[in-house]
């Protein structure tokens, strides 16, 4: 993987002999921008990674959505896209009764689905498949779509990394919407408030490591049972200091680490 | 040409107004930006693509461009009523037809991208302002284009060809008066909008195209520059340094 960069609309990639991948095209020799975003080129071929804008389904991906509508056949989902998404009877695990729709779904439910094609009409949905389906409890948070890579991390690694230490179950649609769901409110809000902080945080590398120390420091004592000493030092000055102090201590912290590493950066250049 | 020819700021003949360029001014927007010339202030703020309402409205073979132009009430130094006027109806218009082409609209099919400007605070050019500020938001929202859209408004005072009008210029009276000329173009310096206010003949409307030329050159490269700093530091993510970092950190 190469080095990337920020590109605008326009702008010229690369020139010779190179491929153009998605969000760019090819004029004369010269590979041109198309979209906003960050360039990426592997083995010849550039392509754009968008870093904004509004969720593009794709097949396979899971999304969660809110039903909107009941129709004869099925449900009419709002996914937070574009296209229009649509759930049909047949591609729900189970027996339903044409007349009582709402005995599986009503208007306002939210589910998890998994999208199963994407075609001119709009997008169909499935939830015939394990941890698909209605959610029942929890809370549902809104993130920017473009950043669910980031909060899941190479292969699941930042997600873990989050379940781990609030003991929450966490679904990431690919749309944005985050469901989490754990035994304790606190936990919740925890495991809210730490993807934020990656959302917010999503450029910076090393973020896993920063995400572990914003855990050290944010974590109310109640759930440190199983942690390490050093966990448990910075527990005990939470109980100290009051809260809403000690989070604005630990945002300063985090600042301050961040300045320094960017410094080391900097050194190493 | 008179040679003893001043504007009124001191400006040469050929300079514009400072230019302040910001993106990401919104945060609930999906793309959003703030251009500002001298006094002149827009803020853009793009929302889609997403679904047309009114459904008779949709487009199934490409995308459909909603404009509005809004000029805020507390813009001017005599409060303007609210609301559309016949004025922000015709500009929202204009602004559409001059970043249509650069919007490759049938990538997005049935679909509609709103863009609302609004201006904050005036002083002559708040056309050519908020389709800058436009063109960097739909940028920023992720929309496929061909390439941004600058524009800046050229005018003729007596009989000097001068770039970047102020309010103060547009209402020169000496000699032949004001003409302005509000013109934009892609970044390939294809023409996507041009409008004429007075009189000029054309050896020296060439002369104002060739101005502002250059004038929406040095546009396009605030434009771009502001685009690619609203990441910060993003410029340096590279995966490969991560793992490497990791590994140090790990041994």
């Amino acid at each position: 993987m190469g080095k990337r960069k920020v590109v605008v609309p326009g702008e010229v990639i690369a020139e010779g002999d190179k491929l153009p991948g998605e969000g760019t095209k090819k004029k004369g020799k010269q590979i041109i921008a198309m979209r906003y975003g960050l360039a990426d080129e592997s083995a010849k071929l550039i392509k754009i990674i968008p870093l904004s804008g509004v969720y593009h389904p794709r097949r396979g991906n899971m999304v969660i959505g809110k039903v909107d509508e009941l129709t004869f056949n099925g449900w009419r989902v709002d996914i937070d896209a574009a296209e229009s998404a649509f759930l049909s009877l047949t591609e729900v695990p189970r027996f339903v009764n044409k007349n009582n729709l709402e005995e599986v779904m009503d208007i306002g439910d939210v589910a998890v689905f998994k999208i199963q094609g994407v075609n001119k009409r709009g997008v169909d949905l499935t939830i015939k498949s394990r941890s698909l389906g209605k959610i029942d409890e929890g809370i549902i948070i809104k993130i920017n779509s473009n950043k669910v890579p980031r909060v899941i991390g190479k292969e699941g690694s930042m997600i873990k990394l989050i379940k781990e230490n609030t003991g929450c179950n966490i679904t990431v649609g690919q749309n944005g919407l985050v469901w989490i769901k754990g035994d304790k409110i606190d936990n919740e809000l925890l495991a809210k408030k730490a993807i934020i902080f990656v959302t917010k945080k999503s450029f910076i590398s090393g973020l896993t490591e920063e995400v572990e120390k914003w855990f050290e420091e944010n974590k109310p004592s109640q759930t440190k049972a199983s942690k390490t000493e050093t966990k448990t030092k910075s527990s005990e000055k939470a109980k100290k200091s009051e809260k809403s102090e000690e989070s604005k201590e630990s945002e300063k912290k985090n600042e301050e680490d961040n300045d320094k590493k960017e410094n080391k950066k900097e050194k190493k250049k | 040409m008179a040679k003893n020819f001043k504007r009124p700021d001191g400006r040469k003949n050929n300079e514009h107004r400072p230019i302040k360029a910001k993106v990401g001014i919104i945060p609930n927007a999906d793309g959003s930006a703030m251009f500002s010339t001298g006094d002149t202030i827009a803020i853009a703020a793009v929302y889609g693509p997403r679904q047309m309402h009114p459904q008779h409205k949709q487009d199934p073979e490409k995308g459909v461009l909603r404009c509005t132009y809004t000029m805020n009430s507390f813009s001017v130094s005599d409060r303007i009523r609210p609301g559309p006027s016949r004025r922000s109806m015709e500009i929202g218009k204009i602004t559409q037809w001059a970043l249509e082409p650069a919007v490759m609209l049938e990538k997005f099919p049935s679909t509609v991208v709103d863009v609302h400007i609004n201006i904050i605070q005036a002083d002559a050019g708040t056309r050519c302002a908020g389709i800058n500020a436009a063109s960097m938001a739909l940028a920023h929202a992720g929309i496929p284009m061909k390439g941004l859209i600058s524009s800046i408004s050229v005018g003729k005072l007596d009989k000097n060809v001068v770039v970047d009008l102020s309010k103060e210029e547009e209402d020169f009276e000496e000699g032949e008066g004001a003409t302005d000329i509000p013109i934009s173009m892609t970044s390939d310096k294809e023409l996507t909008h041009i409008q004429l206010d007075g009189k000029i003949d054309k050896k020296q409307l060439k002369e104002a195209i060739k101005l502002a030329e250059e004038a929406c050159e040095e546009i396009k490269k605030i434009q771009t520059k502001a685009l690619k700093e609203s990441l910060g530091n993003e410029e340096s993510v590279d995966e490969d340094k991560d793992k490497d970092k990791n590994k140090e950190k790990s041994e």
